[in-house]
C-alpha cells in the first residue's frame, strides 16, 4: 500500500501535468463531427491545440470564445453565443464540446444559465448537442478533464431504447492511445460483440489520410451511436478514471459494468478475454490463444533483462497503475513513482510511495534507477542522470507514430516487452563490459579504461 | 509597470507602428482588432510576452497562474542557447483553488524565493496571467519585495492573456524591459560600432548564421533582444549606437522609446533573402556613418553573393518556375517573396492580413499583376486559392501544416515553431534545400494515387 505525498513547495518546476480542458478536448476529439470549444482567453485554446498537434501530428479542431478583459468583467454570455453561431456557420459541427477554463471558472460563469439563454434565443440550435463540462485549470489534470468530459457525454447524449443483446459500451481513459483503442475494438469484435467505443480516438486522431479535409473531427463515435448507448447490455470501462462515467450508465439505464484498470500484461489480458468470453458465450478465438503463447515466449526471452531492474515512472494515475503492475509482473522494482493528480488507485499501488508532483521531484527521486518512463520532457533528465528514457504518456513530441502505437492486449504487451527489453539489453551489455574491463585494469570502478568495450 | 487600460491603449496604438498610421475608414486595424469568438486563432498576450522574453537564457521565467499557462507550453519554444539552459525550464506557481479564493501573493512570494535559492538565476521574470490578474494579485509589489529579499532582479511582466493578442504581449514584455532592465547596468566598454538586435529570437539557431557576418565587419552586437541573450547584456542595451529591429513590429515600442530616452536611432530590417540581407547591412553601415565600414560591407556583400550564387545554382535549376502560395504575417509576407524570387520561385498568392500599408505596397510590387492577395488566410481560403492558382506548395506557419498535408500539398514551415534556420546568407541555402526536398519528394505521386481497386478518383482539394 502506497503512501501518497505532495511536496511542500510553492513552485512547480518542469510540470508533469497538463490542464483539465486539454484532457476534455482530447476526449471530445474521439467523437465524430465534433468541435471542442474552450470558454476562455484565446491563449487557452492555442496552447492546448499546439500540444495536441505536436503529439499526434494531426490537424486538431479546437476553438475559443476569445474572452477579453471587458468580457471577463461583464460576463461571457455573448462570447459563448457568438462562438457557437460562428462555428455552426463555418464548420457545421454535429456536436460541440464546451469546456470552461481557469479564467471563466474564477469569474464564476453560470454556464447552465448561459446555455439556456442561448438556446432560447436560437431555436435553430435545437438539434445541436452542446456537451458542457466544467474544467477549471486550477484543479486536477488532463485525466480528470478527460474523465469529466466522458461523464458529461454519458449524462446527456444516450437515450433509453430496446436492449440489443450483442451491443456493449466501451469507455476508454486517456491512458490508452488511438492504437490501443483499435486493438481493444478488434478484440471485442472477435467475440461477435458490437462495441460502441467512447471516445473512439482510433477513428479520429489515429493518423489516417481522409479523402477530403475537414474542419471538425473526421471520425470517431457518431452521434447516432452515442444515442444508442442506452440499449447496450454491458459496459466495459478501461482505466479507473472511467468508473464514474460507467456508473452514470448504470444509474440511468441499469447497464451493469466492469472496470479494467489495465490491459497490459498476461494477467490483465487473460482476465479481459475471459470476461469477453463469459459475456458473449463465445470461446476465446484461436488467434488469441496463439498470441498468448507468443506473449509467454516473449516473457521467457525478455525476463533476463527485466529481472531486478529498478524503474522510475512519472505519468498520470491510470497509466501509472498499468505500468506498475506490468513491470512488477516481469520482475522489476518500482524505484520512483510520480503522478499528476489524485486517484483512488494511488493508495492501492503495491509500492512504498507515490508523489503527486512535477519533473523536478522526479529528477531528484530517480537517481540510481535503471530506466525512466515518462513523457518527452523526461529527455533532459535522462541526459542529466545518464539513465535511458522510454517515452510514455503525454506529450511525446520527439518520437513519430504516437497515434498508432499499441501496448495493450497480448500483441501490444509483446511489443512493449521488446521495446523496453531492447533498452535494457543494450545497457546491460555496456555495464557488463565496463565491469569486466574494470577487473582487467584492476580499477574496479566500473569505468572502461581501454577503448574497445 | 501597472497595466492600466490607458497603457494598453498606448501599446495598441503605438505611434511608430505603421498599422496605426492610416486614419479614418481605411485604417488598418490589425493592432487594435479584437479576437472573434469561434473564429480566433493564435495565442494570447501572455503567449506573446513569453515568446519575447524566454530567449533570455540565464533568467528563470516564472508563470503566476494555474497549470494551463505554463503546463501546456513550457519548453516548447524553438529559440536556442549557446550556454545556459535555465530558460528551457518551466516554473509556475500552479495556482490551486485555495489560491484563487484567498489570493496567490503569498505563494508567488515563496515561489520566487525558492527559484532564486535552488536555481541561482541571473534574474527572474514573473508573468501575470488571466486568473492571477482577475483575483487582483499585486504583481509589482510582490516582485519588489521578493527582489529585495532574494538579492536579484525580479521583473514583473503584466501579461494576462485576456488583454489581447500575442502582438500586444510582445509589446507588454518590451515595456518591462524598458522599465526594469535596459539601462540598469553599464557595459564594460563601448565601441562606435555597437548595435542591438531587437525582435530576433534565435529560432532554430538562425541568428548564429548572421552574427559571424557582423563580426567580420567589425560591428559589435551589444545586446540581443532577446535571442540567446544573457540578462546582463540586455541591461547594457542603452549604450548602443543603433537599434536594428528585425523582421517584426513586435517590439517596435522599444525602438521608439529608446530613441526618445537614450537618443538611439532605430531601423527596421529583415534577415530573410539576399536582397533584404544586403539592404540590412548597407543600412546599418550608413546609419553608423562610417565610410570604411560601408566599403567593408560592399566587399562582404560581393563575397557572400558570389559564394551564394555558386551554392544556390543547383537548387535554382530545380526550383525555377515552381509556384507557391504564401501565408504569413507582416514583414515576412514580402521579405519571403523576395527570397523566393531569388530562387526563381513564383509567389502566386500571399496574405496581407497582418501587413501594414507599406508592406502591402511592397507586396503588390513584388507579386506583379497576376498575384492574389489573401485577406482571411483560413484553411478553406488557402485550399481554394492553391487549387485556383495551380500552386505547387504552401509556405506558411506551423498552424497550416496539416491544412496543406491533408490536402496532399507540399508544405514549408516559416514561423517560429520551425526547426530549420533560414536567416542570412547561409540560411538561404538551407531554405533552398528544404524547398527542394519538400517539392521533389517521391511521396507526392504515391499519396495522390487512388487504390487500384477504386475506379473513382478521390477529390484531392476541397472546393469552396
Amino acid at each position: 500500500m502506497a503512501t501518497v505525498t505532495t511536496p511542500k513547495k510553492s513552485v512547480a518546476v518542469n510540470p508533469l501535468k497538463q490542464s483539465q480542458p486539454l484532457g476534455a478536448a482530447l476526449a471530445f476529439l474521439g467523437l465524430k463531427g465534433t468541435m471542442p470549444l474552450f470558454h476562455g482567453s484565446q491563449g487557452c485554446t492555442a496552447f492546448a491545440k499546439v500540444m495536441l498537434v505536436r503529439h499526434f501530428r494531426e490537424a486538431i479542431p479546437l476553438s475559443t470564445t476569445a474572452m477579453t478583459e471587458v468580457a471577463t468583467v461583464l460576463g461571457g454570455e455573448d462570447n459563448v453565443e457568438q462562438a457557437v453561431l460562428t462555428l455552426v456557420e463555418k464548420s457545421k459541427p454535429e456536436i460541440i464540446g464546451l469546456c470552461t477554463t481557469g479564467l471563466t471558472e474564477t469569474r464564476g460563469e453560470d454556464m447552465d444559465g448561459i446555455l439556456k439563454n442561448v438556446r432560447k434565443r436560437h431555436p435553430e440550435l435545437h438539434d445541436l448537442p452542446i456537451v458542457f463540462v466544467s474544467t477549471p485549470d486550477f484543479k486536477g489534470a488532463l485525466q480528470d478533464g478527460f474523465a469529466g468530459a466522458v461523464t458529461s457525454m454519458m449524462q446527456t447524449l444516450p437515450i433509453a431504447g430496446e436492449t440489443r443483446p450483442n451491443q456493449v459500451n466501451i469507455l476508454v481513459s486517456p491512458a490508452f492511445t488511438p492504437g490501443d483503442v483499435q486493438e481493444i475494438k478488434d478484440i471485442v469484435e472477435a467475440f461477435g460483440l458490437d462495441p460502441i467505443i467512447v471516445p473512439d480516438l482510433s477513428a479520429s486522431i489515429d493518423g489516417h489520410l481522409a479523402d477530403t479535409p475537414s474542419a471538425v473531427t473526421s471520425g470517431g463515435t457518431t452521434l447516432a451511436e452515442l444515442r444508442e448507448i442506452g440499449s447496450s447490455v454491458y459496459t466495459l470501462a478501461f482505466g479507473e478514471s472511467m468508473r464514474a462515467a460507467a456508473q452514470v450508465l448504470d444509474d440511468r439505464f441499469s447497464i451493469p459494468f466492469e472496470v479494467f484498470p489495465s490491459l497490459t500484461g498476461l494477467d490483465a489480458v487473460d482476465e479481459f478475454l475471459q470476461g469477453l468470453s463469459d459475456l458473449s458465450g463465445v470461446p476465446v478465438p484461436a488467434k488469441f490463444r496463439h498470441q498468448r503463447q507468443q506473449l509467454q515466449d516473449a516473457m521467457l526471452d525478455t525476463h533476463f533483462f527485466f529481472g531486478r531492474k529498478e524503474v522510475a515512472l512519472a505519468m498520470e494515475p491510470d497509466l501509472l497503475w498499468a505500468m506498475v503492475q506490468f513491470l512488477r509482473s516481469m520482475g522489476c522494482t518500482i524505484h520512483t513513482a510520480v503522478t499528476t493528480t489524485k486517484s483512488p488507485l494511488l493508495e492501492q499501488l503495491p509500492i512504498a510511495a507515490v508523489t503527486i508532483g512535477d519533473l523536478e521531484d522526479f529528477a531528484q527521486q530517480s537517481v540510481g534507477a535503471d530506466l525512466l518512463i515518462t513523457n518527452s520532457n523526461g529527455a533532459a533528465i535522462s541526459r542529466q542522470l545518464h539513465i535511458p528514457l522510454y517515452r510514455m504518456g503525454f506529450p511525446i513530441f520527439d518520437r513519430l507514430g504516437n497515434g498508432q502505437r499499441c501496448t495493450v492486449g497480448y500483441r501490444g504487451t509483446v511489443q512493449l516487452l521488446f521495446e523496453i527489453g531492447n533498452i535494457f539489453l543494450e545497457r546491460d551489455e555496456e555495464k557488463a563490459h565496463a565491469q569486466v574491463h574494470g577487473w582487467r585494469t584492476q580499477k574496479g570502478d566500473g569505468k572502461v579504461v581501454m577503448g574497445d568495450g | 509597470m501597472k497595466l492600466t487600460q490607458g497603457k494598453i491603449n498606448e501599446l495598441l496604438s503605438e505611434s511608430a507602428c505603421e498599422h496605426n498610421h492610416k486614419k479614418g475608414e481605411k485604417k488598418n486595424k490589425s493592432c487594435t482588432q479584437v479576437a472573434q469568438p469561434g473564429a480566433a486563432q493564435g495565442g494570447c498576450a501572455f503567449d506573446g510576452a513569453m515568446i519575447a522574453m524566454v530567449p533570455i537564457t540565464d533568467a528563470a521565467h516564472l508563470v503566476h497562474g494555474p497549470i494551463a499557462c505554463a503546463g501546456n507550453s513550457w519548453g516548447s519554444r524553438g529559440s536556442l542557447s549557446s550556454g545556459p539552459m535555465l530558460y528551457k525550464m518551466g516554473f509556475t506557481t500552479d495556482m490551486n483553488e485555495n489560491d484563487v479564493i484567498f489570493g496567490g501573493e503569498k505563494r508567488l512570494y515563496k515561489a520566487i524565493q525558492e527559484v532564486a535559492q535552488r536555481y541561482s538565476p541571473a534574474a527572474i521574470f514573473v508573468y501575470l496571467t488571466c486568473v492571477s490578474a482577475l483575483i487582483g494579485d499585486d504583481l509589482d509589489a510582490v516582485c519588489k519585495k521578493a527582489s529585495e529579499k532574494a538579492g536579484i532582479p525580479v521583473i514583473p511582466v503584466n501579461s494576462p492573456g485576456f488583454v489581447g493578442s500575442k502582438n500586444l504581449g510582445n509589446r507588454i514584455s518590451g515595456e518591462s524591459l524598458l522599465d526594469y532592465v535596459v539601462g540598469s547596468r553599464e557595459p564594460e566598454y563601448t565601441t562606435p560600432y555597437d548595435i542591438n538586435l531587437i525582435g530576433e529570437y534565435n529560432i532554430a539557431g538562425e541568428m548564429w548564421g548572421v552574427l559571424p557576418i557582423f563580426e567580420k565587419l567589425g560591428i559589435r552586437v551589444l545586446a540581443k533582444i532577446t535571442g540567446d541573450a544573457r540578462y546582463d547584456e540586455v541591461c547594457t542595451a542603452h549604450r548602443a549606437k543603433l537599434n536594428v529591429m528585425i523582421c517584426s513590429k513586435a517590439l517596435i515600442n522599444m525602438g521608439r522609446k529608446m530613441e526618445e530616452k537614450y537618443g538611439i536611432p532605430y531601423i527596421e530590417e529583415s534577415f530573410y533573402g539576399v536582397d533584404d540581407m544586403n539592404r540590412c547591412l548597407r543600412n546599418i553601415a550608413a546609419k553608423l556613418g562610417c565610410p570604411q565600414l560601408q566599403a567593408r560591407v560592399e566587399q562582404v556583400i560581393a563575397e557572400e553573393t558570389e559564394k551564394l550564387n555558386v551554392e544556390l545554382q543547383p537548387y535554382r535549376d530545380r526550383l525555377t518556375g515552381k509556384r507557391v502560395v504564401l501565408n504569413t504575417g507582416g514583414v515576412k509576407s514580402w521579405s519571403i517573396i523576395s527570397a523566393a524570387k531569388d530562387l526563381g520561385i513564383e509567389v502566386c498568392a500571399t496574405s496581407t492580413k497582418k501587413s501594414t500599408e507599406e508592406d502591402k505596397a511592397k507586396i503588390k510590387e513584388l507579386l506583379g499583376k497576376d498575384g492574389v492577395t489573401l485577406e482571411k488566410g483560413n484553411a478553406q481560403e488557402l485550399l481554394s486559392v492553391i487549387a485556383k492558382t495551380k500552386a505547387d506548395m504552401l509556405i506558411a506557419g506551423g498552424r497550416n501544416q496539416y491544412t496543406a498535408l491533408k490536402a496532399r500539398i507540399p508544405f514549408l514551415d516559416i514561423n517560429q515553431e520551425r526547426h530549420h534556420p533560414y536567416a542570412g546568407y547561409v540560411g538561404m541555402v538551407e531554405m533552398a534545400r528544404e524547398l527542394d526536398e519538400a517539392l521533389h519528394s517521391p511521396i507526392w505521386a504515391q499519396v495522390r494515387k487512388p487504390a487500384p481497386w477504386d475506379t473513382q478518383v478521390p477529390v484531392l482539394v476541397a472546393e469552396d
